[in-house]
């Protein structure tokens, strides 16, 4: 079948198949920052935005994105450049692998959030599983660039 | 905070941003499953539903029939010539006992048959089509059982161990040792107190976030190119030529950047299957692993029992300690004789302070189910577990603190560990560890349990622990270091970075030696065409092992500069020294650059200023650390739940602040998962119930409260700029930590993982502390 969506800000149309994911169908779209982790929707690595929101891309049927704009972290570079920088200065990324779905979903908290505390980050992020950093670098880039970003606010 | 090292380093110790962090956070395709082929055949193995059979039958016909299958093959296709998948250097340890596919089936996921296909979808119908039937024979299912029993997972007499570790498939035997120093009875009768405890430890997966995965291609010269996601490069290249029997000439492995690894990847578990297909068919071909194949058909953890007796004299010296391991090597012998060796070597050696005698036997058995491997600690969190718990009941029973016992029976710097193949204690600061993390977390600030609301109490416990850097006199670590067009440096490692930071840090080792900027030095690896030999990154190796080689290598790169420098500065070489950006004679008045010297080298030149330095060492100088934690225990559900972990840790020189610290936060967090919620459960056909992340639970952000780690740090004279290791020994104080925090809570000792909220609920019923709530 065919379908007809918004990719990172360029329309696109593409056959699918009625049971194709859209994880699988934005790698076959060379969006190779989408990650497979698990098979059940636990781990986040594969969140991108629908519409703006989060979801999980291995628990979303691409047919579901029909006439919907969706966006991943290559269509976030410079964001992603800024925001990562403070996870990178923490040492946080580590093998990186879930830096992608994590990404997502720290810019998603941004910009719903812009000054969140310590637990509603860990709660907002609770769904973004890491196996190396241990959590705390993360958080100390997440929280620094939240305290940048208010800054930039308060010089504006 | 290193008070032994005498210079301040100008790059190293600092916390370096890693030369690969922004293209990971930014999403860049780097990883084997990006950077390789999507149209290429799709591998799939179908996997054996029976603990232990022999196929007697396989139909492919059907699922040949289905459009876009390539092709299916069977134990009758492959090379009958065994091996083992274990990534160690030849001859190793670990039993040849494995084939591609073999007619016995010997657990619950053990591969039948390779199946490749246009498509994945295709390859997952195939799957479905192939019809095998099976012998279904009774299976070894209980590791205590394992030993002697007439039941052997491994009759056949192609059978082959390389190494004298007590192996025998006869008795079902993976290795057997007995080791011994003074006279143990006599030390244990003149005791006042013995304590004696068994704990076991379950078959945890390393569950790095990017599964097994491996791609293969022919290249231009008709050669094998395998592409993985592998801790160890050149024995992927060993294995998949024994597994296909043809020469390594004809193999070229090399990997891109790894999502994880704790050791998983020290096993070639993808590696063969893609390569017999692309070898076979002549065409590309990728094998990923599901989850669940993670799950339940990988290189987890050693599931140990480990019985350990402790006696100590009235004051509390601990002078006796006998241990004995029993190992699950499942049904393949992977890293069995060899993880086994430090549930004994890195628990019982944290206390030769006063120690007279001990004893240290251990059986590791096959068994018909998963296959372990290596994982982060490599056999020591299990040996730690049973030993710093007995200690800390020791401690209880003495009517001594926790903290003291430790501080009469550490080991401490210059002591001559006999347990630790009588290596001495080059570089301790565990006396500094404990005094900090104790001061950090006010360990005699309150009772060691307080409440906090009516059915919540928070209690405090402690562990200590130690690993190697390296295995002594076997791990082989390389660099090539040379100077480039436009005077920079370029390294080329066989050490492979697998989220660790090692290629940042070994390349703040060249911009340190060389006196240049880290952006001057670019970094290559790992390419078993192109790279040095190194044994790859396991065994907490890299920084200290192949370290050394980069310094080394260094070293005479500067000599080479130098003498091409100093003729074209037409002075004689003992005149002239290497600086930052040049050669100068040594009054300063005459320079030719860097920059200079690399042209020069590149016209009429017949001397290469490139360098490559090969490192061994013949210790293997353990890192210490001290952890303390504060648990919140409810009373009424059984929950716990880590509010404060305190850390205090001794790698020698911190190479890299940043990533020594992730390393100690990251394996705290393991270990908390490996305390209180990863679990393996052996159903009673042998299959795996925690076959997903939804059933083997990591720990999550929202599991963990603080981390309060910090460093204190020691100076290892045989190490790379005084350092030693740190990636290991982080994930072997939450157990014994937690195990004993939960005491304190309930005056219960818990011997078995997971501490699920049902055992801590029954130690607290048990326990009779909270009846009157």
């Amino acid at each position: 079948m065919e379908l007809k969506f918004t990719l990172n800000e360029v329309p696109r149309v593409v056959e699918i198949s009625a049971d194709t994911l859209l994880l699988d169908l934005l790698r076959s779209m060379k969006c190779y920052s989408v990650k497979r982790g698990c098979e059940t929707g636990n781990c986040g690595l594969c969140t991108v935005f629908v519409d703006e929101r989060p979801v999980l891309s291995c628990s979303t049927l691409a047919a579901r994105v029909e006439g919907r704009s969706v966006v991943t972290l290559e269509g976030l570079r410079e964001e992603a450049e800024e925001y990562g920088a403070y996870i990178a200065d923490e040492g946080a990324e580590q093998c990186g692998f879930c830096n992608p779905g994590l990404m997502m979903n720290a810019i998603a908290l941004y910009r719903e959030n812009p000054e969140a505390t310590d637990d509603e980050i860990k709660e907002y992020l609770a769904g973004n599983l890491c196996r190396c950093s241990g959590y705390e670098g993360q958080l100390r880039g997440i929280r620094s660039y939240l305290e940048f970003k208010k800054g930039e606010v308060r010089h504006e | 905070m290193s008070k032994l090292s005498q210079k301040e380093y100008r790059v190293v110790t600092k916390p370096i941003r890693k030369l690969d962090a922004m293209q990971l956070v930014t999403g860049q395709a780097v990883y084997t499953d990006d950077v390789t082929p999507q149209d290429c055949l799709v591998v799939k193995l179908l996997r054996s539903p029976h603990a232990h059979a022999l196929i007697t039958d396989i139909d492919t016909e059907k699922a040949m029939a289905v459009p876009g299958a390539v092709a299916v093959y069977t134990y009758k296709d492959v090379p009958q010539e065994r091996f083992t998948t274990a990534g160690q250097t030849y001859p190793e340890p670990s039993a040849y006992d494995r084939l591609l596919l073999d007619r016995r089936v010997r657990f619950v996921g053990d591969p039948v048959a390779i199946i490749a296909a246009e498509t994945k979808e295709a390859a997952e119908m195939m799957l479905a089509r192939v019809k095998v039937s099976y012998e279904v024979l009774p299976a070894v299912l209980d590791f205590h059982t394992a030993k002697d029993n007439e039941l052997l997972v491994h009759p056949e007499d192609n059978w082959r161990s390389l190494c004298p570790v007590g192996a025998d498939n006869r008795r079902n035997l993976v290795a057997h040792e007995e080791d011994s120093w003074g006279d143990l009875d006599k030390t244990f009768a003149q005791c006042s107190q013995i304590v004696e405890k068994t704990v076991h430890c379950k078959a945890n997966n390393q569950a790095m976030m990017e599964t097994f995965r491996t791609y293969c291609e022919i290249d231009t010269y008709g050669r094998l190119h395998v592409i993985s996601s592998t801790q160890i490069i050149f024995h992927v290249r060993r294995i998949v030529s024994n597994a296909l029997g043809i020469p390594k000439s004809k193999i070229r492995v090399t990997k891109p950047r790894i999502g994880g690894g704790f050791g998983a990847k020290q096993s070639v578990v993808a590696e063969i299957y893609p390569a017999f297909v692309t070898w076979k068919t002549k065409r590309p071909s990728k094998l990923v692993y599901t989850r669940e194949e993670c799950q339940i058909a990988a290189s987890p953890r050693h599931e140990m029992e480990v019985h350990v007796k402790v006696g100590a004299d009235a004051q509390g010296h601990i002078r006796a300690m006998d241990m004995y391991t029993l190992s699950n090597s499942g049904a393949y012998s992977e890293h069995g004789p060899t993880t086994v060796g430090l549930s004994g070597h890195k628990s019982i050696s944290l206390y030769a302070n006063q120690l007279q005698a001990y004893r240290f036997n251990y059986d590791v058995v096959y068994t018909n189910l998963q296959s372990a491997g290596a994982f982060r600690g490599y056999g020591a969190p299990q040996g730690i577990f049973a030993v710093e718990s007995a200690v800390n009941e020791l401690a209880d029973r003495l009517g001594i603190s926790p903290v003291a016992i430790r501080e009469i029976n550490m080991t401490r710097e210059g002591n001559v560990i006999r347990s630790y193949y009588g290596e001495t204690a080059t570089s301790c600061a565990l006396d500094r560890c404990l005094q900090r993390a104790k001061e950090k977390i006010g360990w005699d600030d309150t009772c060691l349990c307080t409440k906090v609301d009516d059915h919540t109490v928070r209690a405090k416990g402690m562990a200590i622990a130690m690993q190697g850097s390296g295995i002594s006199n076997v791990d082989v670590g390389s660099a090539t270091v040379r100077l480039t067009e436009d005077g920079g440096y370029a390294l080329v490692i066989g050490a492979a970075d697998m989220g660790t930071g090692c290629d940042t840090i070994l390349a703040q080792m060249v911009a340190e030696m060389m006196e240049c900027e880290m952006s001057d030095v670019t970094v290559y690896s790992a390419d078993t065409d192109f790279s040095p030999y190194d044994s790859g990154s396991y065994a907490s190796s890299t920084t200290y092992v192949t370290g050394k080689a980069v310094e080394r290598a260094c070293l005479e790169l500067q000599e080479k500069i130098c003498a091409l420098g100093a003729g074209m500065l037409e002075l004689p070489e003992e005149q002239v020294m290497f600086t930052a950006d040049a050669v100068r004679s040594e009054d300063g008045s005459k320079a030719v650059s860097l920059t200079e010297i690399a042209t020069k080298s590149m016209c009429g030149n017949t001397e290469a200023l490139q360098v490559t330095a090969t490192h061994s060492s013949p210790t293997s100088p353990p890192p210490y650390m001290v952890g303390m934690v504060e648990l919140d225990i409810d009373i009424e559900t059984g929950e716990a739940m880590v509010v404060n972990y305190v850390a205090v840790a001794d790698c020698g020189t911190v190479i890299n602040e940043n990533l020594a610290r992730i390393q100690l936060e990251g394996g705290i967090v393991q270990g908390i998962g490996m305390a209180l919620y990863e679990n393996v459960t052996y159903m009673k056909d042998g299959s795996i119930a925690e076959n997903s992340l939804m059933e083997y639970k990591i720990p999550s952000r929202m599991d963990i409260g603080k981390l309060d780690v910090e460093f204190e740090s020691s100076f290892e004279p045989s190490g790379p700029f005084g350092a030693k290791s740190i990636g290991e020994l982080v994930i072997d104080t939450p157990v014994p930590a937690i195990a004993h925090a939960i005491y304190e809570a309930t005056g219960v000792w818990l011997t078995e993982l997971p501490f699920t909220p049902e055992k801590i609920l029954e130690a607290v019923e048990q326990g009779g502390k909270y009846k009157n709530n």
